[in-house]
């Protein structure tokens, strides 16, 4: 069997270098889509949504109400999970984070901090820490001979559905005429609504969109995971680091930094384990020395 | 005088930003299709006074009659819907989006909208340049962008300040021409202009704000019995 080998490290057959890379695809699938939405949600609010881990994971007991309580399977909770995760947002910018625009981002950290602190606490207090398990959809429980390696359907389902998703949303900002409301709005706000464009009603869907990326993902991640009250912060910090590393507010630098990040993250793993926990934030501070505004940000 | 012709008032019009008081009631009045400037000192007031029209400034106090009614209590989002249409003094050109995305990036709100094709005509720059992003833009570009951005919404009045500052002399004289020909069509435009020779092409009629005080208003026709004295409040 081939092997593949880092001179002084490491050597591994090939297979499961491969193996590792997708799993690092996988993890870069959820870091692309969580930052993805904190960066949509920077960009316009000027909030560090520290609730979004939580809304993540909001997202994945959704889908594990909606089966365990009416019975909506995988596929129904892919589209219902989202909707409600980013209705709840939407409330919840209209009877909160509307109160602190315009203060110092310190107080919309502490805000969704301690809003996340409170999900969690009142969703440990009536499910415990344990977990509960949350099934593969049938369809995508085989798996797949690529010739080089294995691939189980539903880990290449994640890592294409966040493609799609992440590419539909850059799309979205990029190419379309809302688009371009929140990216001017994102640069000046007043400006655009003096033209006559709803900006208020704008920094509620965006932050209403975001949070209903956050939801995606964790639908996705319910039947790779388990569904826990602690799985959003664990996982919220090295997004951070992913969405710092970016560029804060850049949408192609949260998307691609998510990947690359992830992949990296995967093949440190590999080669060099132990610093594999620690790489992503490794990368952020060098980022952060040679690029403070991260590798796709524009200094303010 | 023909009040009836009266399409904004200003009446004791005071405005803060944050706790700095920096209007102390400005009132003067713009009449249907004329050109009316507002001079005066740098800080004088001249461009937080559009911005209080607008609210922009959102702590005023003071009337702001718009064909008769008060739109001191309309939200900013619904002010370009009265036919209001600002070209600011920073021109707020967004660099993210393209020279095009820049131009349709307003709704349209007025029936006399330029369209797409005519704006291109008058702004061939703009037309090279559309897929240009827009701080790729010269200044004077970038004015221009900001002007052809309001005519495409069809604002009916247009706030106008500084379009002149930091631009060469062969550009101001473009926006010159340009300017002159809204008028011809019948905008009504209020202009804000330090280039005081700028502005005397254009004015119908000039207010003189001070200390954030009105202190003087008068036709462009008095304007030279006026100079002495402008000179003497204004430095000119």
């Amino acid at each position: 069997m081939t092997n593949v080998c880092i001179p002084f490290l490491h050597c591994m057959p090939l297979t499961a270098l491969y193996g590792q890379l997708l799993i690092g695809l996988i993890n870069g699938s959820f870091y692309a889509l969580l930052s993805l939405g904190l960066a949509v949600i920077f960009g316009m609010l000027r909030i560090v949504n520290f609730a979004h881990g939580a809304l993540y994971m909001l997202g994945a007991f959704a889908s594990w109400w909606l089966l365990a309580s009416l019975g909506i399977g995988y596929w129904g909770a892919l589209v219902i999970s989202p909707i409600l995760v980013g209705a709840f947002a939407i409330v919840t910018e209209r009877l909160l984070l509307r109160r602190i625009y315009g203060l110092d981002q310190l107080y919309g950290l502490l805000l969704t901090f301690g809003f996340a602190l409170m999900i969690e606490g009142a969703l440990h207090y009536f499910y415990g820490s344990s977990g509960l398990p949350y099934p593969q959809p049938k369809a995508m429980q085989r798996a797949l001979n690529l010739g080089f390696m294995i691939l189980p359907m539903y880990r290449g389902w994640v890592v294409l559905a966040s493609v799609v998703v992440c590419f539909g949303t850059w799309l979205l900002i990029e190419r379309t005429k809302v688009g371009a409301y929140l990216r001017a709005a994102t640069e000046n706000a007043s400006l655009v609504e003096c033209f006559g464009i709803n900006v208020p009603l704008l920094m509620t869907l965006t932050y209403g969109f975001g949070a209903a990326l956050a939801g995606f993902a964790g639908v996705l991640a319910a039947p790779i995971y388990q569904v826990s009250p602690l799985m959003g912060s664990n996982l919220i910090i090295v997004v951070f680091a992913v969405v710092v590393a970016g560029g804060m507010g850049s949408i192609l630098g949260a998307i691609v930094t998510g990947y690359v990040l992830g992949l990296l993250e995967g093949l440190t793993k590999i080669f060099y384990p132990e610093a594999s926990n620690i790489v992503v934030f490794v990368v952020m501070a060098i980022v952060l020395l040679f690029r403070p505004a991260g590798l796709f940000g524009r200094s303010q | 005088m023909g009040g009836d012709r009266r399409l904004i008032e200003i009446n004791g019009l005071n405005a803060w930003y944050g706790e700095s008081h920096v209007l102390h009631g400005v009132s003067f009045d713009v009449r249907q299709g004329e050109t009316l400037t507002l001079i005066g000192r740098n800080g004088a007031g001249k461009t937080t006074t559009l911005r209080a029209i607008l609210g922009l400034v959102r702590k005023r106090e003071g009337e702001i009659l718009l064909r008769g009614q008060d739109i001191k209590n309309v939200p900013l989002r619904r002010i370009a819907r009265l036919g209001l249409g600002y070209v600011p003094e920073e021109r707020g050109i967004f660099s993210d989006l393209s020279v095009e995305e820049n131009l349709m990036l307003p709704p349209v709100m007025g029936s006399g909208a330029m369209s797409v094709k005519e704006i291109y005509s008058l702004f061939p720059n703009l037309a090279e340049r559309r897929s240009n992003s827009g701080s790729k833009l010269s200044g004077g570009e970038q004015q221009m962008l900001a002007i052809a951005r309001i005519l495409r919404t069809g604002a009916s009045i247009i706030l106008l300040d500084e379009p002149t500052e930091g631009l060469a002399p062969v550009i101001v004289e473009r926006i010159g021409d340009v300017l002159r020909l809204l008028k011809e069509r019948g905008l009504t435009i209020i202009l804000v202009e330090q280039n005081f020779h700028f502005a005397q092409a254009l004015a119908d009629r000039y207010v003189v704000i001070e200390s954030g005080e009105t202190i003087d208003r008068f036709e462009a026709a008095d304007l030279e019995a006026r100079m002495a004295r402008l000179s003497e409040q204004l430095g000119l």
